[in-house]
């Protein structure tokens, strides 16, 4: 080890990341200024879902892959309900299709809630938590839970409970729910709709670190709709692809450095999905009052460029989610029936839809049966992992004199702002397990 | 929180998150809560950490790593008043289905380098290796239970949870019966019934998120449902899910597959 180098070394070990969901620690490699390596790691235990599924029906399926994450259950049961639907030729009523985007709007509602005003907003005004930040601003915190509360009582009404639903099967569902069920429910989406603006204006005023990088966006892009449940793959440089057929533009590859496995774009680059991804290529498919406050609030052009302002792409999606549970609830007839029969197929079921946290891909092979034979399930956070590790390469050179602690708290921050969800990463093939010190 | 506050801490091993989210669910309290105990350890809500000593420590996820086997025994000790949320918890969870296959082979397929993925063989609840004080059933826990519990808790009193079958909770709630009234499968008459029978409610049977029952009568409801048609293979994956490593439903996933699972032989406490 040569002296000179002892000092311009530097490591940063942050062994236990707080505020996101699971378990994962970050360990940042410098010399002289620059970064030769930043990697995310994840140390939650493996449960190894894609082994678990097999051997099983579908509508088994969809209740076990609810549990790969309590966050966002609702994304692993629409991508599975919606392979196995296209795979065995099964049309669902539209006010099935309807229930659904509902129920994804619920979801939606109760995860930007809780990551807006629990996990990140205490970093732009310095607290710990939410807890701590309640003391100074009970009633932005108090707002924060109220409408994450309304987001779960969507899916507790639709699915009997807001973590782990238990009414989407194959067909439709086991049940829905009467017009008067509603009342109470839309009657408070009023509100939702309001607490909701006020978030987008609220974020709006906060402040976020100056840092911009050019980056591959990727979602679902539908001709009409908001992408939630249907469209094409599409990114911001040319991808566009069905949307069962991820495996053709993507694919989880092998990263030298860390012996794991993350997606990649076919062409080897990294790329982003999520909420700064969707409200950027589908601006103009926007509920009319959620595309409004994104163009008065001039923070477009922020949210494709800086992965802080991410917090606003999650509260004009708030405001879209509100809005559009606002208009399926005016315009609802129940269903004459909750699901129509269907018979299984031997195939390949394989279908994409919008996590809050962005792109959710299943695939499953099933027999004739309609049992399971294999299954692949690509998270989204594991298809934006090499894309924070990038960002932590880029970014950190712009803290080049602050203090280990400064460093600690901005890298920490930088990868809180991609809302990772560590515990559906954990599951799949990007995976590497470590010692933690 | 106030000074001489109980302190709380939540932690985490293989698990989804649900249980621990329940707790950032109770909205309309968490504040009550907070200015009640002194949450010192959250890492899911707060970037202040504790390693102990706790008054109450709420562990979810099951014992899967040999890390998580000497974590749980080192946070025993830290703990006053120890309490397993959730069915990963208390029985396992879905992934204590491995303790019935070849983990080698779990390994190789999902992971390209098995040699980096430091699992164990099996997957078991927390209450096979220290002693628990209470535990909250469910996949994921009923908000109300970890409510009464925390209110419970924080004045030194007993909880009171239900103790009976979600059956009962469908007589109470007027729910119709799904197999009398369609001939669904339920697990309804063995299992526990916490949730307040969130599925018959929903039109669909119960799937025994709960966990079983105690005195549950298996050999009585494994037999209906062979008889109105099940194969042995339909019956046995009606009891392969949440809570299939907890007793009774443990010995009928292994009398009806005919093959037992992976003995605990890394829970030896
Ligand atoms: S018991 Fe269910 S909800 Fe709770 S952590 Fe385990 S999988 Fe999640
Ligand atoms: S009815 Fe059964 S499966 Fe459904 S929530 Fe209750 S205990 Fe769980």
């Amino acid at each position: 080890m040569h002296s000179s180098d002892e000092y311009a070394e530097r490591d940063i070990d942050i062994s236990m990341l707080t505020r996101v969901e699971g378990e994962g620690s970050l360990r940042l490699r410098m010399r002289d200024g620059v970064v030769e390596s930043a990697r995310l790691s994840i140390f939650e235990a493996p449960r190894y879902f894609e082994k678990l599924v097999e051997g099983r029906k579908p509508d088994e399926v969809i209740d076990i892959v609810a549990r790969i994450c309590g966050i966002c259950p609702v994304a692993y049961q629409m991508s599975a309900v919606h392979a196995f639907e296209d795979c065995f030729g099964v049309e669902v009523e539209d006010g099935v299709r309807a229930l659904r985007r509902l129920m994804y709007c619920g979801e939606w509602i109760e995860s930007h809630a809780l990551h807006v005003y629990l996990l990140h907003a205490p970093d732009f005004l310095g607290y710990a938590s939410a807890v701590e930040m309640a003391e100074d601003h009970a009633d932005i915190v108090g707002r924060g839970l109220q409408l994450k509360r309304l987001g779960n009582d969507i899916l507790a009404l639709l699915g009997g409970r807001a973590i782990h639903p238990v009414s989407v099967r194959v067909g439709g569902f086991s049940r829905v729910p009467r017009r008067g069920e509603l009342d109470a429910l839309r009657h408070m989406l009023d509100h939702a709709v309001e607490w909701s603006a006020e978030t987008l204006d609220w974020v709006s005023t906060l402040d976020a670190p100056a840092f911009e990088r050019d980056v591959e966006l990727v979602s679902l892009v539908h001709p009409h709709e908001y992408p939630m449940n249907h469209g094409r793959i599409v990114s911001t440089r040319g991808i566009d692809v069905a949307t069962g057929a991820w495996r053709d533009a993507f694919e989880e590859s092998q990263v030298p450095d860390t012996n794991a496995l993350h997606a990649r774009t076919r062409s080897g680059t990294t790329y982003l999905v999520g909420p700064a991804a969707r409200v950027t290529q589908c601006a103009d498919r926007l509920h009319p009052r959620a595309g409004a406050a994104l163009r008065q609030s001039g923070l477009g052009g922020a949210i494709a460029a800086n992965p802080y302002w991410s917090i606003a792409a999650r509260a004009v999606e708030l405001l879209h989610a509100s809005s559009e549970a606002v208009d399926i609830l005016d315009a609802y007839t129940r269903p004459d029936v909750a699901s129509v029969a269907w018979e299984p197929r031997a195939g390949v079921a394989a279908w994409s839809t919008e996590a809050p946290r962005g792109l959710l891909f299943h695939r499953y092979e099933v027999d004739a049966s309609g049992f399971v034979r294999a299954a692949q399930i690509v998270p989204p956070t594991s298809q934006n992992q090499g894309r924070i590790e990038d960002d932590l390469v880029a970014f950190t050179p712009t803290m080049r004199d602050a203090s280990d602690a400064e460093l600690t708290h901005g890298l920490e921050q930088l990868v809180r702002s991609y809302d990772p969800c560590i515990s559906c990463a954990t599951h799949f093939l990007d995976v590497e397990i470590e010692e933690v010190p | 929180m106030t000074r001489g506050a109980p302190t709380v801490g939540v932690v985490k091993f293989a698990s989804c998150d649900g249980c621990q989210l329940s707790l950032l669910d109770l909205e309309d309290h968490l504040l009550e809560i907070t200015g009640t105990f002194d949450i010192v350890e959250f890492a899911e809500a707060t970037s202040r950490r504790s390693p102990g000593p706790y008054d109450v420590l709420l562990v979810e996820g099951s014992v899967s790593t040999e890390e998580q086997a000497a974590e749980i025994l080192e946070l025993r000790a830290q703990a006053r008043t120890l309490v397993t949320i959730g069915a990963c918890a208390t029985a396992g969870g879905i992934q204590a289905l491995r303790n019935w296959a070849d983990h080698d082979e779990y390994r190789r397929a999902v992971y390209a380098h098995p040699e980096y993925v430091a699992s164990l063989a099996t997957s078991t609840p927390v209450s096979s290796h220290v002693r628990v004080d209470a535990e909250l059933h469910g996949c994921p826990i009923d908000r109300g239970e970890l409510l009464e519990l925390l209110s419970a808790l924080a004045v030194g009193r007993r909880p009171q949870i239900r103790e009976d079958a979600v059956c009962l909770a469908c007589k109470r709630r007027g729910v119709v019966c799904v197999t009398v009234a369609r001939g669904i499968p339920c697990l309804g008459p063995v299992t526990n019934a916490g949730c307040g029978a969130i599925c018959p409610a929903m039109d669909r049977g119960c799937y025994g998120c709960f966990g079983p029952r105690p005195e549950a009568n298996m050999p009585s409801l494994t037999g209906s449902f062979l008889a109105s048609g099940g194969t042995r293979a339909d019956v046995a994956r009606l009891f392969e899910g949440f809570t299939a490593y907890a007793e009774p439903f443990r010995t009928t996933v292994s009398d009806l597959r005919g093959r037992g699972p992976e003995e605990d032989a890394d829970a030896q406490q």
